[in-house]
Protein backbone atom coordinates (compact mmCIF):
# COMPACT_ATOMS: atom_id res chain seq x y z
CA UNK A 1 0.00 0.00 0.00
CA UNK A 2 1.12 3.45 -0.55
CA UNK A 3 0.65 5.31 3.19
CA UNK A 4 0.84 8.94 3.67
CA UNK A 5 1.55 10.05 7.32
CA UNK A 6 1.00 13.80 8.58
CA UNK A 7 3.29 14.22 11.56
CA UNK A 8 7.01 12.52 12.00
CA UNK A 9 6.50 13.04 15.95
CA UNK A 10 6.93 10.22 17.91
CA UNK A 11 3.86 8.10 16.94
CA UNK A 12 4.13 9.44 13.50
CA UNK A 13 7.72 8.28 13.17
CA UNK A 14 7.26 4.97 15.01
CA UNK A 15 4.05 4.11 12.39
CA UNK A 16 6.00 4.97 9.52
CA UNK A 17 8.87 2.39 10.58
CA UNK A 18 6.21 -0.22 11.13
CA UNK A 19 4.31 0.12 8.18
CA UNK A 20 7.86 0.28 6.34
CA UNK A 21 8.69 -3.11 8.20
CA UNK A 22 5.35 -4.50 7.03
CA UNK A 23 6.42 -3.85 3.06
CA UNK A 24 4.30 -0.61 2.82
CA UNK A 25 5.90 2.37 0.68
CA UNK A 26 5.00 5.12 3.25
CA UNK A 27 5.82 8.82 2.79
CA UNK A 28 5.81 11.24 5.82
CA UNK A 29 4.93 14.60 6.10
CA UNK A 30 5.80 17.17 8.70
CA UNK A 31 6.51 21.10 9.03
CA UNK A 32 9.47 20.52 10.81
CA UNK A 33 12.74 19.09 9.38
CA UNK A 34 13.88 18.16 12.93
CA UNK A 35 10.71 16.16 13.25
CA UNK A 36 12.52 13.74 10.75
CA UNK A 37 14.91 13.00 13.57
CA UNK A 38 12.70 10.66 14.96
CA UNK A 39 12.64 8.39 12.60
CA UNK A 40 14.92 5.31 12.58
CA UNK A 41 18.69 4.97 10.71
CA UNK A 42 17.45 3.21 7.92
CA UNK A 43 14.02 4.37 7.15
CA UNK A 44 13.55 4.29 3.02
CA UNK A 45 10.09 5.96 2.67
CA UNK A 46 9.63 9.44 1.43
CA UNK A 47 9.83 12.62 4.05
CA UNK A 48 8.30 15.82 3.05
CA UNK A 49 8.94 19.08 4.48
CA UNK A 50 5.23 20.83 4.27
CA UNK A 51 1.57 21.60 5.79
CA UNK A 52 -0.61 18.70 5.61
CA UNK A 53 -3.54 20.70 5.58
CA UNK A 54 -2.69 22.33 2.21
CA UNK A 55 -4.31 20.36 -0.77
CA UNK A 56 -1.61 20.96 -2.49
CA UNK A 57 0.88 20.24 -0.60
CA UNK A 58 -0.63 16.50 0.03
CA UNK A 59 -0.80 16.48 -3.43
CA UNK A 60 2.72 16.60 -4.11
CA UNK A 61 2.78 14.27 -1.59
CA UNK A 62 1.33 11.58 -3.82
CA UNK A 63 -2.76 12.15 -2.33
CA UNK A 64 -4.07 10.86 -5.41
CA UNK A 65 -2.11 7.76 -5.58
CA UNK A 66 -2.29 7.09 -1.77
CA UNK A 67 -4.17 3.97 0.34
CA UNK A 68 -4.18 5.02 3.25
CA UNK A 69 -3.82 8.43 5.35
CA UNK A 70 -2.97 8.87 8.90
CA UNK A 71 -2.92 12.41 10.30
CA UNK A 72 -0.61 12.19 13.47
CA UNK A 73 0.23 15.34 14.71
CA UNK A 74 -0.02 16.71 18.09
CA UNK A 75 -3.03 18.62 17.58
CA UNK A 76 -6.87 17.10 16.98
CA UNK A 77 -8.06 20.14 15.06
CA UNK A 78 -5.40 19.60 12.64
CA UNK A 79 -5.44 16.02 12.55
CA UNK A 80 -9.57 16.20 12.09
CA UNK A 81 -9.26 18.85 8.93
CA UNK A 82 -5.99 16.95 7.30
CA UNK A 83 -8.09 13.60 7.94
CA UNK A 84 -11.37 14.95 6.50
CA UNK A 85 -9.65 16.65 3.44
CA UNK A 86 -8.08 13.18 2.46
CA UNK A 87 -11.16 11.83 2.79
CA UNK A 88 -13.51 13.81 0.87
CA UNK A 89 -11.25 16.21 -1.42
CA UNK A 90 -9.02 12.90 -2.10
CA UNK A 91 -11.53 10.46 -1.82
CA UNK A 92 -8.48 8.37 0.24
CA UNK A 93 -10.29 4.60 1.37
CA UNK A 94 -8.37 4.37 4.59
CA UNK A 95 -8.45 7.49 6.60
CA UNK A 96 -7.22 7.34 10.03
CA UNK A 97 -6.54 10.01 12.63
CA UNK A 98 -5.66 10.49 15.82
CA UNK A 99 -7.87 13.05 18.38
CA UNK A 100 -6.16 12.68 21.89
CA UNK A 101 -9.13 14.82 23.24
CA UNK A 102 -12.32 11.72 23.92
CA UNK A 103 -15.08 14.08 23.82
CA UNK A 104 -13.96 15.14 20.15
CA UNK A 105 -13.10 11.65 19.06
CA UNK A 106 -16.63 10.73 19.68
CA UNK A 107 -17.78 13.56 17.68
CA UNK A 108 -15.54 13.15 14.78
CA UNK A 109 -15.83 9.44 15.10
CA UNK A 110 -19.65 9.68 14.60
CA UNK A 111 -18.81 11.80 11.48
CA UNK A 112 -17.47 8.91 9.85
CA UNK A 113 -13.66 9.22 10.41
CA UNK A 114 -11.52 6.16 11.83
CA UNK A 115 -10.46 7.75 15.03
CA UNK A 116 -7.62 6.93 17.35
CA UNK A 117 -8.04 7.88 20.90
CA UNK A 118 -4.31 7.72 22.78
CA UNK A 119 -5.90 9.60 26.18
CA UNK A 120 -8.56 6.31 26.39
CA UNK A 121 -6.03 4.32 25.67
CA UNK A 122 -3.06 4.63 27.80
CA UNK A 123 -5.71 5.36 30.85
CA UNK A 124 -7.15 2.09 30.33
CA UNK A 125 -3.66 0.52 30.38
CA UNK A 126 -2.91 2.70 33.23
CA UNK A 127 -5.70 1.41 35.11
CA UNK A 128 -5.07 -1.83 34.14
CA UNK A 129 -1.47 -1.83 35.45
CA UNK A 130 -2.54 -0.27 38.55
CA UNK A 131 -5.40 -2.70 39.63
CA UNK A 132 -3.63 -5.42 38.81
CA UNK A 133 -2.74 -7.81 41.43
CA UNK A 134 0.87 -8.60 42.01
CA UNK B 1 -30.59 36.42 18.39
CA UNK B 2 -27.61 34.60 20.82
CA UNK B 3 -24.59 34.59 19.05
CA UNK B 4 -21.47 32.83 20.06
CA UNK B 5 -18.19 33.85 18.22
CA UNK B 6 -15.32 31.79 18.97
CA UNK B 7 -11.94 33.79 18.85
CA UNK B 8 -11.31 37.77 20.08
CA UNK B 9 -8.53 38.55 17.78
CA UNK B 10 -9.33 41.41 15.74
CA UNK B 11 -11.95 39.79 13.62
CA UNK B 12 -13.97 38.34 16.53
CA UNK B 13 -13.60 41.70 18.21
CA UNK B 14 -14.87 44.08 15.61
CA UNK B 15 -17.79 41.60 15.13
CA UNK B 16 -18.92 41.21 18.40
CA UNK B 17 -18.87 44.95 18.40
CA UNK B 18 -21.01 45.63 15.60
CA UNK B 19 -23.43 42.53 16.62
CA UNK B 20 -23.93 43.17 20.70
CA UNK B 21 -26.13 46.42 20.46
CA UNK B 22 -29.17 43.98 19.07
CA UNK B 23 -28.12 40.33 19.96
CA UNK B 24 -27.00 38.54 23.07
CA UNK B 25 -23.15 37.96 22.15
CA UNK B 26 -20.58 35.73 23.95
CA UNK B 27 -17.21 35.44 22.75
CA UNK B 28 -14.91 32.62 23.37
CA UNK B 29 -10.99 33.03 23.81
CA UNK B 30 -8.26 31.39 24.96
CA UNK B 31 -5.70 33.74 25.23
CA UNK B 32 -5.91 36.45 28.97
CA UNK B 33 -4.88 39.56 27.22
CA UNK B 34 -7.52 39.43 24.72
CA UNK B 35 -10.32 38.52 27.12
CA UNK B 36 -9.27 41.59 29.37
CA UNK B 37 -9.11 43.41 26.41
CA UNK B 38 -12.59 43.36 25.48
CA UNK B 39 -13.82 42.67 28.65
CA UNK B 40 -12.64 46.32 29.15
CA UNK B 41 -14.19 47.47 26.16
CA UNK B 42 -17.39 45.74 25.42
CA UNK B 43 -18.48 44.45 29.02
CA UNK B 44 -17.47 41.12 30.95
CA UNK B 45 -20.44 39.46 30.28
CA UNK B 46 -19.45 39.57 26.53
CA UNK B 47 -16.59 37.38 26.65
CA UNK B 48 -15.62 34.02 28.59
CA UNK B 49 -11.79 32.55 28.46
CA UNK B 50 -11.55 29.36 27.17
CA UNK B 51 -10.66 26.91 24.41
CA UNK B 52 -13.81 27.33 21.50
CA UNK B 53 -12.72 23.82 20.98
CA UNK B 54 -13.48 22.20 23.48
CA UNK B 55 -17.30 20.81 24.26
CA UNK B 56 -17.13 21.33 28.33
CA UNK B 57 -16.20 24.76 27.95
CA UNK B 58 -19.24 25.28 24.71
CA UNK B 59 -21.37 23.73 27.44
CA UNK B 60 -20.84 26.47 29.72
CA UNK B 61 -20.90 28.73 27.30
CA UNK B 62 -24.91 28.02 26.39
CA UNK B 63 -24.14 26.25 23.03
CA UNK B 64 -27.08 24.47 23.13
CA UNK B 65 -28.90 27.78 23.26
CA UNK B 66 -26.93 29.68 20.34
CA UNK B 67 -28.44 30.56 17.26
CA UNK B 68 -25.33 31.09 15.36
CA UNK B 69 -21.90 30.33 16.10
CA UNK B 70 -19.30 32.18 14.04
CA UNK B 71 -15.86 30.74 13.82
CA UNK B 72 -13.36 33.24 13.18
CA UNK B 73 -9.74 32.70 14.44
CA UNK B 74 -7.29 32.21 12.59
CA UNK B 75 -6.51 28.78 11.77
CA UNK B 76 -9.29 26.95 9.25
CA UNK B 77 -8.92 23.64 11.34
CA UNK B 78 -9.74 25.86 14.63
CA UNK B 79 -12.66 27.16 13.14
CA UNK B 80 -13.56 23.94 11.25
CA UNK B 81 -13.57 22.23 14.73
CA UNK B 82 -16.10 24.80 16.53
CA UNK B 83 -18.59 24.79 13.90
CA UNK B 84 -18.53 20.81 13.66
CA UNK B 85 -18.98 20.38 17.47
CA UNK B 86 -21.27 23.17 17.30
CA UNK B 87 -23.41 21.68 14.87
CA UNK B 88 -23.06 17.70 15.62
CA UNK B 89 -23.56 17.91 19.28
CA UNK B 90 -25.07 21.11 20.39
CA UNK B 91 -27.60 21.41 17.35
CA UNK B 92 -26.94 24.94 16.31
CA UNK B 93 -28.23 25.89 13.53
CA UNK B 94 -26.15 28.06 11.58
CA UNK B 95 -23.10 28.04 11.60
CA UNK B 96 -19.91 30.41 9.82
CA UNK B 97 -16.44 29.95 8.94
CA UNK B 98 -13.70 32.24 8.45
CA UNK B 99 -11.20 30.89 5.94
CA UNK B 100 -7.57 31.74 5.50
CA UNK B 101 -6.34 28.83 2.94
CA UNK B 102 -9.27 29.24 -0.09
CA UNK B 103 -8.64 25.68 -0.85
CA UNK B 104 -10.73 25.14 2.06
CA UNK B 105 -13.87 27.20 1.05
CA UNK B 106 -15.41 24.05 -0.59
CA UNK B 107 -14.66 21.35 1.58
CA UNK B 108 -16.43 23.13 4.49
CA UNK B 109 -19.41 24.04 2.55
CA UNK B 110 -19.36 20.18 1.88
CA UNK B 111 -18.92 19.01 5.62
CA UNK B 112 -21.77 21.14 6.42
CA UNK B 113 -20.52 24.88 7.32
CA UNK B 114 -23.48 27.03 6.34
CA UNK B 115 -21.60 30.21 5.27
CA UNK B 116 -18.08 30.55 4.45
CA UNK B 117 -15.83 33.93 4.39
CA UNK B 118 -12.68 33.92 2.99
CA UNK B 119 -11.06 37.26 3.06
CA UNK B 120 -8.27 36.10 0.92
CA UNK B 121 -10.80 35.11 -2.08
CA UNK B 122 -12.48 38.46 -1.55
CA UNK B 123 -9.46 40.13 -1.82
CA UNK B 124 -8.56 38.31 -4.90
CA UNK B 125 -12.08 39.21 -6.54
CA UNK B 126 -11.23 43.05 -5.71
CA UNK B 127 -7.85 42.56 -7.67
CA UNK B 128 -9.02 40.72 -10.33
CA UNK B 129 -11.77 43.32 -10.89
CA UNK B 130 -9.03 46.17 -11.14
CA UNK B 131 -6.67 44.16 -13.26
CA UNK B 132 -7.26 45.13 -16.93
CA UNK B 133 -7.83 41.06 -16.80
CA UNK B 134 -9.58 39.02 -19.88
CA UNK B 135 -10.75 36.42 -18.35
CA UNK B 136 -13.52 35.29 -15.79
CA UNK B 137 -14.49 36.80 -12.55
CA UNK B 138 -16.64 34.81 -9.96
CA UNK B 139 -19.18 37.02 -8.38
CA UNK B 140 -21.41 35.55 -6.55
CA UNK B 141 -22.05 32.21 -5.62
CA UNK B 142 -25.48 30.92 -5.39
CA UNK B 143 -26.41 29.39 -1.96
CA UNK B 144 -26.63 25.24 -2.08
CA UNK B 145 -26.10 24.74 -5.90
CA UNK B 146 -22.91 24.88 -7.65
CA UNK B 147 -24.03 28.11 -9.75
CA UNK B 148 -22.39 31.31 -10.12
CA UNK B 149 -22.92 34.62 -12.00
CA UNK B 150 -19.53 35.54 -13.06
CA UNK B 151 -18.50 38.23 -15.41
CA UNK B 152 -16.44 38.44 -18.84
CA UNK B 153 -15.14 41.14 -20.76
CA UNK B 154 -14.79 40.36 -24.60
CA UNK B 155 -11.52 41.38 -25.90
CA UNK B 156 -11.84 42.55 -29.25
CA UNK B 157 -9.98 39.87 -30.65
CA UNK B 158 -12.12 37.65 -29.44
CA UNK B 159 -14.13 35.37 -32.36
CA UNK B 160 -17.49 35.88 -30.53
CA UNK B 161 -16.88 40.05 -31.48
CA UNK B 162 -19.59 40.74 -34.16
CA UNK B 163 -21.56 37.78 -33.95
CA UNK B 164 -25.04 37.10 -31.98
CA UNK B 165 -25.66 35.92 -28.89
CA UNK B 166 -27.41 32.73 -30.25
CA UNK B 167 -24.06 32.29 -32.34
CA UNK B 168 -22.27 31.75 -29.24
CA UNK B 169 -21.10 28.17 -28.00
CA UNK B 170 -22.38 28.34 -24.90
CA UNK B 171 -21.87 25.51 -22.47
CA UNK B 172 -24.90 23.25 -21.45
CA UNK B 173 -25.66 25.14 -18.12
CA UNK B 174 -24.46 28.31 -18.85
CA UNK B 175 -26.83 31.25 -19.56
CA UNK B 176 -25.98 34.95 -20.35
CA UNK B 177 -28.27 37.27 -18.48
CA UNK B 178 -26.64 40.98 -19.13
CA UNK B 179 -25.01 42.50 -21.62
CA UNK B 180 -23.10 46.44 -19.84
CA UNK B 181 -21.40 48.34 -23.26
CA UNK B 182 -18.23 50.03 -22.62
CA UNK B 183 -20.11 53.11 -22.42
CA UNK B 184 -21.81 51.19 -18.92
CA UNK B 185 -25.60 50.79 -20.52
CA UNK B 186 -26.50 47.43 -19.43
CA UNK B 187 -29.29 45.54 -22.22
CA UNK B 188 -31.10 42.21 -21.10
CA UNK B 189 -29.90 40.46 -24.31
CA UNK B 190 -31.79 37.92 -26.59
CA UNK B 191 -30.57 35.54 -29.45
CA UNK B 192 -30.08 38.47 -31.23
CA UNK B 193 -28.32 40.71 -29.87
CA UNK B 194 -24.67 41.55 -31.07
CA UNK B 195 -21.74 40.97 -29.14
CA UNK B 196 -19.34 43.70 -29.18
CA UNK B 197 -15.78 43.95 -28.13
CA UNK B 198 -14.94 45.28 -24.32
CA UNK B 199 -18.59 44.59 -23.71
CA UNK B 200 -19.32 43.44 -19.71
CA UNK B 201 -21.21 39.86 -19.95
CA UNK B 202 -22.88 38.79 -17.07
CA UNK B 203 -23.44 35.16 -16.81
CA UNK B 204 -24.95 32.30 -14.69
CA UNK B 205 -23.12 28.87 -15.08
CA UNK B 206 -22.37 25.63 -13.13
CA UNK B 207 -19.25 25.70 -11.58
CA UNK B 208 -17.89 22.80 -14.23
CA UNK B 209 -19.09 24.88 -17.25
CA UNK B 210 -17.06 28.02 -16.42
CA UNK B 211 -13.66 27.26 -18.99
CA UNK B 212 -15.94 26.39 -21.65
CA UNK B 213 -17.85 29.94 -21.01
CA UNK B 214 -14.84 31.89 -21.13
CA UNK B 215 -13.84 30.08 -23.93
CA UNK B 216 -16.72 30.84 -25.81
CA UNK B 217 -16.59 34.63 -24.93
CA UNK B 218 -13.01 35.23 -24.93
CA UNK B 219 -10.97 32.78 -27.35
CA UNK B 220 -9.61 34.09 -30.68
Amino acid sequence: MNVLIMGCGRMGAHLASMLEDDGHNVTVLDVDKLAFDHLPVGFKGKKMLGDGMDQDTLRRAGAETADAFVAATRGDNRNALAAQIARHVFQIKRVGSVIFDPIREEIYRDLGLRTINPTKIEAQFLRESIERED
Amino acid sequence: MFIIVAGAGKVGYHLARALFADHEVLILELDQGRVDFVAEELGSDVIMQGDACDAATMERAGMERADLVAAVTGDDEDNLTVCQIAKAKFSVPRAVARINNPQNETLFRRLGIDSTVSATNLIMAHIEQELPWRGLIPLVTLRGRSLEVVEVRVPSEARIVGHRVSEALLPQGSLICLIIDPDGNPRVPTGDTSIHADDIVLAVTNVESEESLRNALTSP
